[in-house]
């Protein structure tokens, strides 16, 4: 650019000076201005360092039940071995009963999950929105959310009997009281600006909740989703452990309940660590991986490096 | 340098944009303002206000002049107390001191948005939010997140989704405060070309004086508690204008004396 003589040292364009000047200055501006991406650590390397803190302490947990268990406390049948517990394990594994109850509940609960979910959102939707409709029905709901969804059970039983309308029925009772409260808490952290943004741009009535509240309450709401998946995993074992017919097929909460019946403690903690690993299974198969989709997305978490 | 006192004629805009209606696109008659109950004093008193179609206008004023609430105003998120509002038939588009730009989509997407909810068609939004972008040179961002920008960049794309609601005025609450000197010096520039590209009539809010009379054709003073109108200048100088000009800072400092003054007043 043919700078013209100016009576300043550093020779500044003119005013009028080409535009490529001040598209150049732009672009200048924007490259030194915009974030440099870090280099990710390796997965297994990020894996390894999340992790062995809590496989340390598994190993701990695992020596002192072994103590227990060899220093006669209680007798075996009462306190197996962890070996013992073991062997159920591989035994159960093998003939495949463990696969079919997993599988069975993990279905159960999963579709349970999934109508509360669709339940839970329509109702916080409209009691976000309806300020007369949240005064009514929010201390109702808070009020079931601290309610042992155990206590629906027998009168879930009472009007569906031993059957999968029953189990649904506590599912949903447990879980959709969170998962409302969860999506309220997270239009209540919706920076008021993006609202007055939505309403400039014209949205309202649904584009309103489905373009601007909704999309800005996902980061809050992803609490209130883990917890709803929490409350439904609980509240099908509760349901299963009750509901125990042979024609509605074993789930876990059945396994559970087999054990107590034969006096199996091995087949009871067996079953118990099931329970346990596929609520621990979904939750970083399923939440981890979308939270931290959701979050690295919006910027707002330092998993890109940094 | 043309001095009027209020209640001044209308200016004819230095760019009458052809083919557009002759009504204004902003015009307010006796416009009162109160928070709350109307026993407790205005915040903004009795505003009368036209902006012309292409015209680019400034509203200086301390704080507390109402600034805000008077873009409130003419976006419709506030109804005044008392006097009319009258406004295109678009929805005119707003601008905050922050782009509030939505996190969950891109950059593109949030044009995208802003077309969408506008009515354009769906095969047509892509292509239009590339224009606009091209408009505001960020060529290429369309699928750029929106925490990866600058400061500078959001506000681009703030302007762009703006100006995909194609409303006959754009209304600009300090939109440029939050960002740094050299950033905020080529906004200027920014906004200056694409306001003579596109003949939009802008109404800016500013408490930075140098700023107005660097970006406006007039720069209307706001007193404060209540906000009136106390005087109104035209900017003679051509565009394209630096914030360094000699002619710029004898304004400014015209215009900064009567602010400090209006200020001052407040003391007693």
């Amino acid at each position: 650019m043919p700078a013209d003589p100016s009576t300043t040292t550093s020779a500044p364009p003119a005013p009028g000076a080409p535009s490529t000047v001040a598209r150049d200055l732009e672009a200048g501006l924007d490259a030194l201005e915009t974030a440099v991406e870090a280099t990710r650590t390796p997965w297994w390397a990020a894996t390894w360092r999340a992790f062995w803190p809590t496989a340390a302490a598994l190993l701990v947990l695992l020596g002192l039940w072994q103590v227990l268990a060899a220093s006669g406390i209680k007798p075996s049948y009462a306190l197996p071995r962890p070996l013992d517990v073991w062997h159920t394990l591989v035994e159960a594994t093998q003939d495949g009963s463990a696969l079919r109850a997993a599988t069975l509940s993990l279905q159960r609960g999963g579709l349970g999950f999934l109508a509360s979910v669709v339940v839970g959102v329509a109702l916080g939707t409209a009691m976000a929105t309806l300020p007369l409709l949240r005064r009514a029905l929010g201390p109702l709901v808070t009020g079931l959310q601290s309610l042992p969804s155990i206590a629906w059970v027998p009168a879930a039983i009472i009007w569906f009997q031993l059957s999968n309308a029953a189990i649904f029925t506590v599912v949903l009772l447990g879980a959709v009281p969170s998962i409302v409260n969860g999506l309220l808490a997270g239009v209540d952290q919706v920076p008021p600006l993006y609202l007055r943004v939505g309403r400039v741009l014209g949205a309202s009535g649904w584009s309103r909740i489905r373009h601007v509240l909704l999309p800005a309450a996902l980061p809050g709401f992803l609490g209130g989703l883990k917890q709803g998946w929490a409350f439904a995993w609980r509240s099908l074992m509760a349901a299963e452990l009750i509901t125990n017919t042979p024609r509605l097929g074993a789930g876990l909460g059945q396994l559970l309940n087999l054990g107590r019946d034969t006096s199996d403690m091995s087949l009871v903690i067996a079953a118990i660590l099931l329970i346990f690993a596929v609520g621990i299974l979904i939750e970083l198969a399923v939440f981890t991986p979308l939270e931290r989709r959701i979050l690295h997305a919006r910027g707002l978490t330092g998993l890109s490096g940094g | 340098m043309s001095v009027r006192e209020v209640p001044a004629p209308t200016l004819a805009p230095a760019r009458p944009a052809p083919g557009r209606p002759a009504r204004p696109p902003v015009r307010l008659t006796q416009v009162s303002h109160h928070f709350g109950d109307t026993t407790r004093p205005p915040v903004l008193d009795r505003i009368d206000l036209v902006v012309e179609p292409g015209e680019f206008v400034c509203l200086l004023g301390a704080s507390g002049c109402g600034k805000s609430t008077l873009l409130s105003l003419i976006a419709g998120l506030d109804s005044p107390t008392s006097g009319t509002v009258e406004v295109g038939a678009r929805r005119p588009a707003l601008m905050f001191q922050e782009p509030a730009l939505y996190p969950w989509l891109s950059a593109g997407r949030n044009i995208e948005l802003a077309l969408r909810l506008r009515g354009v068609p769906r095969a047509a939004r892509r292509a239009e939010a590339e224009r606009l972008l091209s408009l505001v040179h960020l060529d290429g961002a369309h699928a750029r997140r929106v925490h990866e920008l600058s400061g500078g960049m959001r506000q681009r794309v703030a302007l762009a989704r703006a100006l995909a609601q194609e409303g006959e005025v754009l209304l600009m609450d300090e939109p440029f405060a939050a960002l740094d000197a050299i950033t905020r010096d080529v906004m200027h520039s920014e906004l200056t070309r694409i306001w003579q590209e596109t003949g939009r009539s802008v109404v800016f809010v500013t408490h930075n004086v140098r700023e107005a009379v660097r970006l406006g054709q007039r720069v209307v003073l706001l007193s404060s508690r209540p906000g009136r109108i106390v005087r109104e200048w035209t900017v003679p100088i051509p565009q394209p204008r630096r914030i360094e000009d000699q002619a710029v800072a004898e304004l400014s400092v015209e215009i900064t004396d009567h602010l400090r003054a209006e200020i001052a007043s407040h003391a007693r």
